[in-house]
């Protein structure tokens, strides 16, 4: 029985996403940074989505009608310290695991961890960043098991006293899926891991859908890019997700069995593979067969999208946790807590709202806000004075899909916010319109230079005094004296062909209003 | 071999120098003069006045070291004669050209061998590290080194530590200098047994539970136990890291304080070493003749009720009891102190003790060094790797470890242990509050025969019960020879004076004035003592 209901669940998986996935159409797609400045639902636009049949659609809606999911997540961020946590080792992602070694974390005999002190900042960093409560003094534990890469057979971590608890994330669910602010609790934030320093951060079973776990999960992201304690990234595995997902008849108190999900690598398949369990443990608990429902980890499958059982848990794993006596407890002073309080950015959260509050639509906030090194160059373009729609406008447009074609990120580009604000001012001003704008801003960004320098050098300064444009529309109509009957005839169409002409004989520089003007009026005079 | 920053302190000591005075006869002094000489002072002086040469004293040592050892079999690995005589060649070179030498110039140290040398084996005794030697010096090590100490050989020990008899040891045992039939004391056993047979000048040992303070005893030589973090633990192969410390062995107190001078600090490789100033040592060893006729005149001297009643010999006790008169003699003020919590020290210190090595034990799956056992899976390879690598001390105590912290005995066993250590801490604190030493005996017994208490582990580990509760509190304690056992034909006594944490200075300074002052007891093995 539980095998032909997982073969039905395999040939209908993609009736798990929900309807909304598909038809966002027309939600407009910026990459930052290919690999690195996706929002998750930036990144879903990425993933080729067999579109749902209307009755599995129904279906799906069907079952859901009666369960709710109790969705939790534990995520392990690499911090992006130079050194390991316990020993003076060079740190780098990617580098050969064994190509900078010592005593230390070989575990040899003798040789002894030390705390890398910018483990510590970054946790209190991630601490205050998550509204928690610190501990003014934690300690260490030893988490004990056998495992091949594990040289002392124990981890060093945190086991009943994190360096910091009871805090919450602020999360602007996107426009896509109907937009809203959620906020889900953080139970603790803890020191995790021998050789690469790691954090952990656990949240409360808080998020109810796959999309609030996959824009929960984003949002840290954010959130230590911002910090710069981690570079977040998924596929690297410097972000890591465990979800603990259960599922229950709408109304019920307690939770339902508790599967864990792993091997996440990236929003889209938090999400995905949280709709998937879903739908699984939904069709299980509306088929009377709960009971199939075990407490297991379960292994997220990209290829075939769906969730595999990894290992069944047999009672829970004895690690024989006790207090590290190799290294002294964490005492942290209210004093060096402030100073860190201090020098936190502002945080994605209090960004949004700021933008927010400057007028902007909550798309173009969360675009604005989703990068911080975004975010910096849009704050920098506005302090020069640029309108707040208007730099908005150039950056997610313009300069977001040269970035997005060049896989640059903002940093990379040879545009500054200075004269990005200049090139607004002077459309603004009149000095250039609109079109010879998107060209020196092409410029600008693929090779740098001032607007000024740019207007000079081309020569692109805007005709705007009549007479000149009135001497520019007689030559033309002068010189295409069969359009001009044609025109006077009815052929009024014509116009446009007239305007072309006189922006090709002034290099595009012509004031468009006043060209539309006099030309107007020349052609509707009498002759 | 020392830059100028690194100056010795012992060079520019006054005090030092003037005592060095006293003791001038090199080598060895007959039991007339001083009770118990500095070998370190006297050997000294004799090199920078260019009466003997470090090549001869290293000589002297070496052949002395081997003409003992097929008895005693001190030494798990003695380093190669032309390897040392070379560091003595080098240390005359700068003699003869009038260069800067340090303050442990030409001392042959043995060092126990779970402390890592990275030109020798160190196996901790056991199996399961056979041939191992470590990339890295102990920063003991190197700091002794940079002091211009020779490294002579890693000493025997009972296996990771574990034991009190030196028969715990994979390898060899060892025999007690004063009578080859009986144990040297454990687990330092090699470090006691050298020093006392007069193998090395001075020797390293450790210290988790009296490791060093019960052999010291045995073996009628001076043992100090440092307070926990006063010397780093870097490169000491891990038992029980909450309380191990890495210890001093000496002839006299003078040498034991010169070495634990040379090791101590802070060290950026053990974040449990203490940043507490490291006072000069060297300068407590004041010479008799400046002293008054009551020169430890207001000490205040606690001698712990429940360690002179039931169950430790009667000779043991009338040594310490006299000992305790010479203190009187000296000027101190005698009073008893009560510990209630005194033998609650001895199951605390098992279970935390074994708790915290089935975890430091753990590393040694046979995967990445020493005893590889051929395994189709690797569960079996960990397995099989240690059942034939680890000897069946060092299996009970992880499995009595590895019980204590499992989910559902926690709170019964390592949670109540803790609690036991934070009382006993607060009662000897309070006990060092009203006073300036504690007294003990240093071990119930004199030592006993070797193979006597084999089979019988809670025997052993009841001897234990004099020290195990210092390492508990985590205080300095000094072990000094204080009298025999049925008369001067007999077995060393030991007594042991315990300090407040981070006061090696006045155990020293009592100690010393305690051995200078002790007439008529010579503390020089009959072996040694006869040749
Ligand atoms: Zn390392």
């Amino acid at each position: 029985m539980a095998l032909t209901l997982l073969r039905g669940l395999h040939s209908n998986c993609f009736r798990l996403y929900p309807s909304v996935y598909v038809a966002r159409k027309h939600v407009r797609h910026f990459s930052v940074r290919s690999s690195q400045g996706q929002t998750a639902m930036q990144e879903k636009q990425h993933t080729q989505l067999k579109a749902s049949t209307k009755s599995e659609s129904a279906k799906y809606e069907e079952v859901l009608k009666n369960y709710e999911a109790v969705i939790g997540i534990e995520t392990h961020v690499q911090l992006s310290t130079r050194t390991k946590a316990f020993c003076s080792c060079p740190y780098n992602y990617g580098a050969h695991p064994n190509t900078s070694v010592c005593p230390v974390c070989m575990g040899l005999p003798g040789a002894l961890p030390v705390l890398n002190s910018k483990v510590i900042e970054s946790a209190v960093k991630v601490g205050l960043a998550l509204n928690c409560k610190l501990s003014l003094s934690s300690k260490f534990d030893r988490k004990q098991y056998f495992y091949p890469d594990l040289p002392k057979g124990y981890q060093i971590s945190q086991f009943d006293i994190p360096i910091a608890a009871g805090g919450y994330l602020d999360v602007d669910l996107p426009v896509e899926f109907g937009g809203g602010h959620r906020m889900f609790g953080v139970t603790r934030v803890d020191l995790n891991r021998a050789g690469v320093p790691l954090l952990e951060i656990v949240s409360e079973p808080d998020m109810r859908t796959g999309t609030e776990a996959a824009e929960y999960a984003a949002e840290l992201q954010r959130l230590v890019r911002y910090l710069g304690v981690s570079n977040g990234n998924m596929q690297e595995g410097s972000l890591r997700c465990d979800v603990n997902i259960s599922v229950r008849p709408h109304g019920q108190e307690e939770f339902g069995t508790k599967v864990e999900i792993k091997n996440l690598n990236s929003f889209s398949s938090v999400s995905r593979a949280i709709d998937y369990e879903i739908l699984r443990q939904a069709q299980l608990h509306s088929q009377g067969q709960a009971d199939q429902i075990v407490q297991e980890t379960r292994l997220w499958e990209e290829g075939a999208q769906k969730t595999f059982t990894m290992r069944k848990k047999e009672g829970l794993a004895d690690y024989r946790y006790f207090p590290e006596p190799d290294l002294p407890g964490v005492n942290l002073s209210e004093e060096y807590i402030s100073t860190i309080r201090d020098s936190l950015p502002e945080l994605p959260e209090t960004k949004r709202r700021r933008y927010e509050n400057m007028g902007l639509n909550m798309q173009d906030v969360l675009f604005l806000a989703n990068d911080i090194n975004v975010a910096a160059f849009f704050d920098a373009t506005i302090a020069t004075g640029a309108d707040v729609k208007l730099a908005a406008n150039w950056i997610m447009g313009d300069i977001a899909a040269y970035m997005n074609n060049e896989k640059l990120s903002i940093d990379d580009i040879k545009l500054t916010p200075q004269e990005l604000g200049e090139l607004i001012a002077s459309i603004k001003g009149g000095t250039i319109n609109g079109k010879i704008g998107k060209e020196i801003l092409f410029e600008l960004v693929a090779k740098g230079g001032t607007v000024k320098g740019l207007i000079q050098e081309k020569d692109l300064v805007q005709i705007a005094d009549p007479s000149e444009i009135e001497k520019i529309v007689d030559k033309v109509l002068a010189n295409n004296s069969k359009q001009l009957e044609q025109y006077r005839g009815g052929k009024t169409k014509l116009q446009g062909f007239f305007a072309g002409q006189i922006m090709k004989e002034t290099k595009g520089k012509a004031n468009p209003a006043l060209l539309n003007k006099i030309l107007l009026e020349k052609l509707n005079s009498k002759p | 071999m020392l830059s100028s920053a690194q100056t010795p302190r012992l060079l520019r000591s006054p005090a030092a120098l003037t005592f060095k005075c006293l003791h001038t006869s090199p080598i060895l002094t007959p039991a007339s003069t001083s009770p118990s000489p500095s070998q370190i002072l006297t050997n000294r002086k004799a090199l920078l006045s260019r009466q003997t040469s470090a090549v001869d004293l290293a000589k002297s040592f070496l052949q002395r070291l081997r003409r003992h050892e097929p008895q005693i079999s001190s030494f798990l690995y003695v380093s190669p004669d032309d390897i040392v005589l070379k560091q003595a060649e080098e240390l005359d070179n700068r003699i003869k050209n009038n260069e800067e030498v340090g303050p442990l110039a030409g001392v042959l140290v043995g060092v126990k061998d779970n402390i890592c040398t990275r030109d020798m084996p160190s196996t901790a005794g056991s199996r399961i590290l056979e041939n191992y030697r470590p990339p890295f010096d102990a920063t003991a090590v190197r700091k002794l080194r940079e002091m211009g100490a020779i490294i002579i050989g890693k000493t025997n020990l009972d296996e990771f530590g574990m034991g009190s008899t030196t028969e715990g040891s994979a390898y060899q045992v060892t025999a007690n200098p004063w009578d080859l039939s009986r144990v040297p004391g454990g687990s330092s056993g090699g470090s006691a047994a050298a020093v006392s047979a007069r193998q090395c000048t001075v020797a390293l040992g450790s210290d988790t539970g009296g490791s060093v303070r019960q052999p010291a005893s045995f073996c009628g030589v001076v043992g100090l136990k440092p307070t926990y973090g006063r010397v780093s633990r870097y490169g000491l192969v891990a038992y029980a890291s909450s309380l191990d410390v890495i210890g001093c062995f000496g002839s006299s107190v003078a040498d034991a304080g010169l070495l634990l001078n040379s090791i101590s600090g802070f060290d950026n490789f053990d974040a449990t070493s203490s940043k507490q100033e490291v006072p000069d040592y060297a300068s407590q060893f004041v010479p008799l003749d400046y002293l008054e006729s009551k020169p430890l005149k207001g000490l205040r001297v606690g001698v712990i009720h429940e360690t002179l009643g039931n169950g430790v010999d009667s000779e043991v006790v009338s040594s310490v009891r006299s000992a305790i008169s010479h203190l009187e003699e000296l000027g101190c003020t005698v009073s008893e102190v009560s510990l209630p919590s005194f033998s609650l020290g001895l199951p605390a210190y098992y279970i935390l003790a074994s708790s915290e090595s089935s975890s430091n034990l753990s590393r040694y799956d046979g995967v990445r060094y020493g005893n590889q056992v051929f395994g189709e899976e690797l569960k079996s390879l960990y397995g099989d790797s240690r059942a034939e690598g680890l000897g069946s001390e060092v299996k009970m105590r992880i499995l009595m470890g590895t019980y204590a912290l499992s989910a559902g005995y926690y709170d019964a066993y390592y949670k109540r242990a803790q609690q036991v250590r934070t009382i006993i801490r607060n009662s000897f604190k309070d006990a060092l509050d009203k006073n300036d030493i504690l007294i003990s005996p240093a071990a119930p017994s004199v030592a006993y025969k070797i193979g006597e208490k084999k089979n019988d582990p809670l025997a052993m580990y009841s001897g234990d019960i004099m020290t195990v509760n210092v390492n508990l509190a985590g205080l300095p304690a000094l072990v000094l020879p204080c009298g025999y056992d049925g008369g001067s034909a007999g077995m060393p006594v030991g007594i042991q004076m315990i300090g407040a944490a981070f006061d090696e200075e006045k155990l020293l300074k009592i100690g010393h004035i305690f051995e200078q002052t002790l007439e008529g007891y010579s503390f020089i093995p009959p072996l040694v003592a006869d040749e």
